[in-house]
């Protein structure tokens, strides 16, 4: 825990949050967990639905081999345990979306147990979350209010499609905490390919679990395990933007801190987040829903996994963001900050790299991160969609490095690069923008300057600040293609002597 | 093991089934019964026995990651009572 610890006061004193996050990532894979229809986003209604996932008498669920191997693989970047033996049950409840009655998913035996990650504050301090578990379950079908007055229509789709649900152990002690956890989560999965992350396609959505305690009892439970230290928690379903995580918490807190400081209790239910009005409200009908009833699917064998087959996704696993991000750091001499900011996104990452191959690495961090990442968050841009490739960025940064052209003449460069394309090496030829590093050319414009102007140059000796408008002039009159080091020479040697 | 009238309301509201109140009395006794005979299981010493989840010792069969099934939206919706634009339609069911 970092020295401030997030609190909220109140009329009896200061109150701490503490939350444990429950995250259901949609497996990228072509085929559902148990049957063999799409999963592809926005097809038309009902066209990716066997039988199967409709829920018809006789069908038989058959599962997917590789979305096992993906959960297995997420465990692993998890740091988690991989249980060789697990087990699919059956969750009982009704719901219109949900055509077999129960949701096929893993309650006593998952098919991984427990793990962490670190994960990186606001501030960028660091702090880790334990994870409890991962298992693998059916995603539901969507049910649509808003086409039909008096009628909600169904389409099956998404029912059947594999979805891990990832859960967290109470570490979580803050809204900034709750955003960078599951901001990490992202990371990690988009680096493992194992989910595509998209919050708003619904590739990743959060329950939060948030209870209020006063200071001190955090402490109780993490040393005892007994969680009668901790306030009665409420679980904020859906909350789908990192955005809405904080703010569903920060409400949620303090709407518990107002009923227990008026004396009431807090009960245990479940809640749902309106995002247009930024309030938590009890959702009913799930009260009595939280009697699933599970039991072992007699449909399904044990899932049984050989040592060898899970060493072999080990060996295979790619570079996680950690370790690129210390690789950064240790290998590349960039800063902490730096590479964080570019280990965070695998497209990034991988982006630099190429810019960065046989090139000055902190000349590259600084142009991927800022000339590049300015003008993409300007255009509302990604990455992917950048009009300049990570070649041409690498052409243009060695340009700089061999001094060929200068910091801002590479900026028009790159203008021209993001507007018409071509190769760097060639605009700076075709263009005459080549630095000039010949002296002579450029002691004669400063010549000719300190001629034309004789009172600016011999005020300089007084204040040496206003040699900055003779640097103007000189690169003015060179069309900004002087080295500036040789011009700041000459100039120093002819005005200060 | 037993149930009571309570129970058998809740087991039958969560099941979706309309058992009339003046059935549940009957199935209290029915279901006592069932819980009563299965009791005898109890009599089998399993200390040391590991709970079995299935007798089939048999690896689970798997499939590969291909699409081989959908595009059958009538068939899908060929038994609903209702649908509309490829939707099933039911009973408004919003909170």
């Amino acid at each position: 825990m970092s020295a401030d610890t997030y609190t909220l006061p109140g009329a009896t004193g200061d109150w701490e949050v503490v939350m444990g996050l429950e995250i259901h990532a949609q497996v990228v894979s072509q085929a559902k967990l148990f049957s063999g229809a799409a999963t592809a986003f926005g097809a038309a209604p009902n066209t990716q639905v066997s039988l199967v996932d409709a829920a018809m008498p006789g069908m038989l669920p058959v599962i997917n081999s590789h979305v096992v191997e993906q959960a297995v693989k997420t465990g692993l970047g998890l740091n988690a345990q991989i249980n060789k033996w697990s087990r699919f049950d059956r969750k009982n409840y009704f719901y219109p979306d949900l055509p077999q009655g129960y949701q096929i998913s893993q309650f006593q035996f998952p098919i991984v147990g427990e793990g962490e990650i670190e994960c990186e504050r606001d501030d960028g301090s660091r702090f880790t979350v334990r994870i409890e578990r991962l298992h693998l379950e059916q995603d539901a079908g969507k049910s649509i209010h808003d086409l039909d007055p008096n009628s909600t229509y169904v389409d099956l789709n998404r029912s059947g499609v594999a979805l891990m649900e990832i859960v967290s152990k109470p570490d979580i002690r803050s809204p900034d905490e709750a955003s960078a956890y599951v901001s990490k989560l992202r990371t990690i999965l988009r680096y493992l390919g194992t989910c595509g992350g998209d919050m708003e396609k619904g590739q990743l959505r959060a329950d939060v679990n948030v209870s209020v305690c006063k200071p001190g009892a955090y402490e109780k439970f993490r040393e005892t395990g007994d969680f009668s230290h901790l306030g009665t928690r409420c679980e904020i379903k859906n909350v789908n933007s990192l955005r809405f995580i904080r703010q569903a918490i920060e409400y949620e807190a303090q709407r518990q801190i107002d009923i227990i400081e008026e004396g009431g209790t807090i009960d245990q239910e479940t809640r749902l987040f309106d995002a247009n009005t930024g309030v938590t409200r009890s959702m009913r009908s799930k009260e009595e829903a939280h009697d699933y009833r599970y039991f072992p699917d007699p449909d399904l064998l044990p899932l049984e996994l050989q040592q060898d087959w899970i060493d072999q996704i080990r060996v295979n696993l790619p570079e996680l963001p950690d370790a690129k991000r210390e690789r950064f750091v240790s290998e590349m001499g960039l800063s902490d900050y730096d590479a964080s900011v570019l280990a965070a996104d695998k497209d990034r990452a991988a982006y630099f790299e190429e810019v960065a191959e046989g090139r000055d690495a902190k000349l590259a961090s600084n142009w991927v991160n800022n000339e590049l990442y300015g003008r993409l968050n300007k255009e509302g841009l990604t990455i992917t969609d950048c009009p300049v490739s990570a070649a041409q960025m690498s052409g243009l940064v060695g340009l700089i490095e061999d001094k060929t052209i200068s910091g801002k003449i590479a900026k028009d460069v790159f203008e021209i690069l993001w507007a018409e394309g071509g190769d760097p090496a060639k605009i700076v030829e075709d263009r005459g923008l080549k630095q000039v590093t010949d002296t002579g050319a450029i002691e004669a414009v400063i010549d000719q300057l300190i001629a034309d102007n004789p009172d600016q140059a011999a005020s300089v000796k007084e204040k040496p600040k206003a040699m900055g408008w003779f640097v103007g002039q000189v690169m003015k009159a060179m069309q900004g293609k002087a080295n500036p080091q040789a011009v700041n020479e000459i100039l120093q040697k002819k005005l200060l002597g | 093991m037993s149930v009571t009238a309570d129970d058998v309301r809740r087991i039958a509201r969560l099941a979706r089934l309309a058992e009339p109140e003046d059935r549940v009395d009957a199935l209290v006794g029915e279901l006592n019964g069932i819980l009563d005979w299965i009791e005898q299981l109890n009599e089998v010493d399993v200390e040391g026995v590991q709970a079995m989840t299935t007798p089939v010792a048999f690896p689970l069969p798997m499939r590969e990651d291909k699409v081989t099934d959908g595009g059958i939206r009538d068939k899908v919706l060929a038994n609903a009572p209702k649908s509309d634009e490829g939707f099933f339609v039911v009973p408004k069911s919003v909170e």
